[in-house]
């Protein structure tokens, strides 16, 4: 089923008596989410994701604006009503209940025609338990799990209910970082054998463009991009976007353009359109944008070259970078061949080389 | 390949013993025991403070309430006891002991279930409410921080009638709300008054007295009580009564237990609030119909009839631990830590 939020606002009133400022933690958001997508909503730290989940789940109320799954318009409905399934970013299993009562707790609270007999119950808790691989573990009270196991059954419980909607809020913020690997290709796995619509939150741009179908960037409560991860990595609609997406992350330059070429401090990058304007402009360029070359356009002193396998950081610094250094990733074979003094030298890949306005951060295209 | 398989299989590695259980247990606590000494140290000043006040005086009580007819005068006076339970017989053979075992016991069987119950509805309220939380918080304390003789007195106030046939000038205020919807006016504490008269005017005041405090457990029970579970509970659905039943009263268990062993406790050692409410007497007129079996053991005392004074004690000691004892024994079963 899909999801479609129409011009979401949610709005906190001020608190304390000293701070007179409302938080907009939420800001006329607009998106429409795809029937059995998996879709990832990225962004910083307080920049309305969690609030978002929330509004979706109907645990708060938007403040303006409409939340549809389908066609209905569920905005004013309650939570328990709109057949969501919920994992919080910490869980909240039930701490007193067994792995087996805890996926079966929603499944108890079903009344009337969808009463289920305790067969079925059981049968379906241990279906959603198997399919998330913790189908031994049903006696064991959560806190004889592990973090990664007590996601899982968080999973289990929103999924045993066969939920219109399965949201995820930052499930794996608490796993180290081979779990983290491993429950998420696992979430990818459930979705895909489910089918059910998935928004993920998150705030690690990894996480979000391995395993979502469409992600969805955020920046204090306003929508930056939608789309694919890879064509939003590959086409950033402005700075903020650019510099979320990838890691290492892109390198910022001041340059400027002058008579339609590109200048990154004395040195002459590229060619854009002659009738571009001359003005500052902040250049991104992707780690793996440069081509080492004697005659390179960009050069830089050489810091360090780290090696790491298939292919080799090359760090430098130069004048114009917005960081103390630049970082380019080469292959190594290539890598191997600097030495640890003087000048390096690029060329750079057109299309990983983008262009913004020095002021706004809008992307400028050429 | 295969020849590297068998080299490692070949290994003279001694096989580990399979553990049970309890070889699991004796190897983590011998781990622990290096620490026991320190522990010892640090605990000794304490230690000593209750052995002088606590373990001696309860050693002596043993002691006297084992000797037949210990009397503190007559030990004085250079006369010598022979061991045996002659304190315990003749207590438990008074009449007068027994009224006031039924009226302890009665007591804690009625008072202790509606005040944890009422304490409960009521943390559960105030939890839930946002403005004047604080407000309620304070008033629903106030009689904790109250002297309960003080209570006492004014409830005695509160339901005794002043004056005599004729001359009666007020019912008390209770009987005079009763008297509103055309009930009454009883006799509650005056003399003549039936014991279950009392009984219910003692009841209420302590269910008055013990709410506050356990209140303040409970509710500091509830409010450590993570949001997100209630948020998932109405995510799935779950009635309120299901919550409530579900959800808060296991994660508030350990308050719970803990309010209810206390009061039960408490409970058996009841004595002041019928003091403040009859006075010494223990009864309407000093009749000693609502004596408990505190009161008797103080009773027991200005006649120096130490023996049985600690024997009552000791029984007394007795239900308390028999009764706590069950109520750790259904805690382990109900409760979640
Ligand atoms: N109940 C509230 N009252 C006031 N402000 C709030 C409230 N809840 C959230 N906020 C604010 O709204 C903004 C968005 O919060 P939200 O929890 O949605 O962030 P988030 O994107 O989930 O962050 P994180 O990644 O740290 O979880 C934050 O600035 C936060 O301080
Ligand atoms: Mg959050």
């Amino acid at each position: 089923m899909k999801i479609v939020l129409k011009n979401l606002s949610k709005i906190f009133p001020a608190m304390g008596k000293k701070n007179k400022d409302v938080v907009v933690a939420v800001d006329n958001l607009d998106i429409e989410i795809p029937d059995g997508k998996l879709v990832g909503l990225l962004g910083p730290s307080g920049c309305g994701k969690s609030t978002t989940l929330y509004m979706i789940s109907g645990l708060q109320k938007p403040t303006m604006g409409q939340v549809f799954f389908g066609d209905d318009d569920v905005t004013m409905l309650e939570p328990e009503h709109r057949g969501v399934g919920l994992v919080f970013q910490n869980y909240a299993l039930y701490p007193h209940l067994t792995v087996k009562q805890n996926i079966m707790f929603p499944l108890q609270n079903l009344k009337g025609a969808e009463k289920l007999s305790k067969e079925e119950m059981l049968r379906r808790a241990q279906e959603a338990a198997d399919l998330v691989q913790i189908g031994d573990l049903m006696e064991r009270k959560p806190n004889a799990l592990s973090g990664g196991q007590q996601q899982r059954v968080a999973i289990a419980r929103a999924l045993a209910k066969a939920p219109r909607v399965l949201l995820l809020d930052e499930p794996l913020s608490n796993l180290d970082a081979r779990l983290r690997l491993q429950t998420r290709e696992e979430i990818k796995r459930i979705q895909r054998e489910t089918g059910v619509t998935t928004v993920f939150v998150t705030h690690d741009q990894e996480e979000a463009m391995s395993i979502s179908d469409v992600i969805v960037v955020m920046k204090k409560g306003v929508m930056q991009q939608v789309g694919e991860p890879q064509k939003v990595y590959d086409d950033p609609g402005n700075l903020f976007v650019a510099q979320f997406l990838g890691t290492p992350p892109i390198n910022v330059f001041n340059g400027k353009i002058s008579g339609g070429d590109l200048y990154i401090g004395d040195e002459k990058i590229m060619e854009v359109h002659a009738e571009e304007a001359d003005r500052p402009v902040t250049v991104g360029i992707r780690p793996e944008g440069f081509i080492p070359s004697e005659d390179g356009v960009l050069s830089g002193k050489l810091r360090t070259v780290e090696v790491m396998g298939r292919d080799c950081s090359v760090v430098f610094t130069n004048e114009s970078s917005q960081k103390p250094s630049v970082r380019a990733i080469v292959d190594s074979d290539i890598g191997a061949r600097f030495d640890s003094t003087g000048l390096v030298r690029f060329n750079l890949k057109r299309n990983k080389v983008f262009l913004f306005e020095a002021e706004t951060g809008e992307r400028i295209r050429f | 390949m295969e020849d590297n398989k068998d080299i490692i299989q070949n290994n003279d590695v001694p096989e580990r013993q399979p553990l049970d259980r309890k070889t699991v247990i004796k190897l983590n606590r011998d781990i622990g025991s290096k620490n026991q000494l320190k522990g010892w140290l640090y605990l000794a000043p304490a230690l000593l403070l209750l052995i002088i006040f606590s373990f001696y005086p309860l050693i002596n009580t043993f002691r006297m309430a084992f000797l037949n007819g210990y009397n503190g005068l007559a030990i004085v006076g250079g006369e010598s006891f022979n061991l045996g339970v002659e304190n315990f017989k003749t207590v438990i053979g008074y009449v007068d002991f027994k009224q006031c075992l039924k009226n302890t016991i009665l007591l804690c069987v009625v008072t202790v279930p509606i005040s944890t119950i009422l304490a409960l509805l009521i943390a559960v309220a105030l939890n839930s409410i946002k403005p004047l939380q604080k407000v309620f918080q304070t008033v629903f304390f106030l009689p904790y921080v109250t002297n309960s003789i003080a209570i006492g007195m004014v409830f005695n106030a509160m339901f005794t009638r002043v004056g005599l046939g004729d001359l009666i000038q007020t019912q008390g205020i209770i009987n005079n709300i009763l008297g509103l919807f055309g009930i009454g006016p009883f006799n509650f504490v005056n003399v003549g008054s039936s014991w279950g008269a009392n009984m219910f005017v003692v009841c209420t005041y302590i269910v008055w007295n013990a709410i506050p405090f356990k209140i303040l457990v409970l509710l500091g029970g509830l409010q450590n009580v993570n949001k997100q579970y209630y948020e998932a509970a109405k995510i799935d659905g779950t009635s309120k009564v299901r919550t409530f039943f579900r959800i808060t009263i296991p994660l508030v268990s350990p308050m719970l237990a803990y309010v209810i062993i206390t009061s039960f406790i408490g409970g058996f050692k009841e004595y002041s609030s019928i003091v403040g409410i009859f006075g010494e007497g223990m009864g309407p007129g000093g009749n000693g119909q609502m004596n408990t079996i505190v009161g008797y053991v103080y009773n027991m005392l200005p006649k120096s009839n130490l023996g049985n004074a600690s024997a009552a004690s000791l029984i007394l000691f007795a239900i308390i631990l028999v009764v706590t004892a069950i109520n750790g024994y259904v805690s382990k079963k109900k409760v979640h830590y």
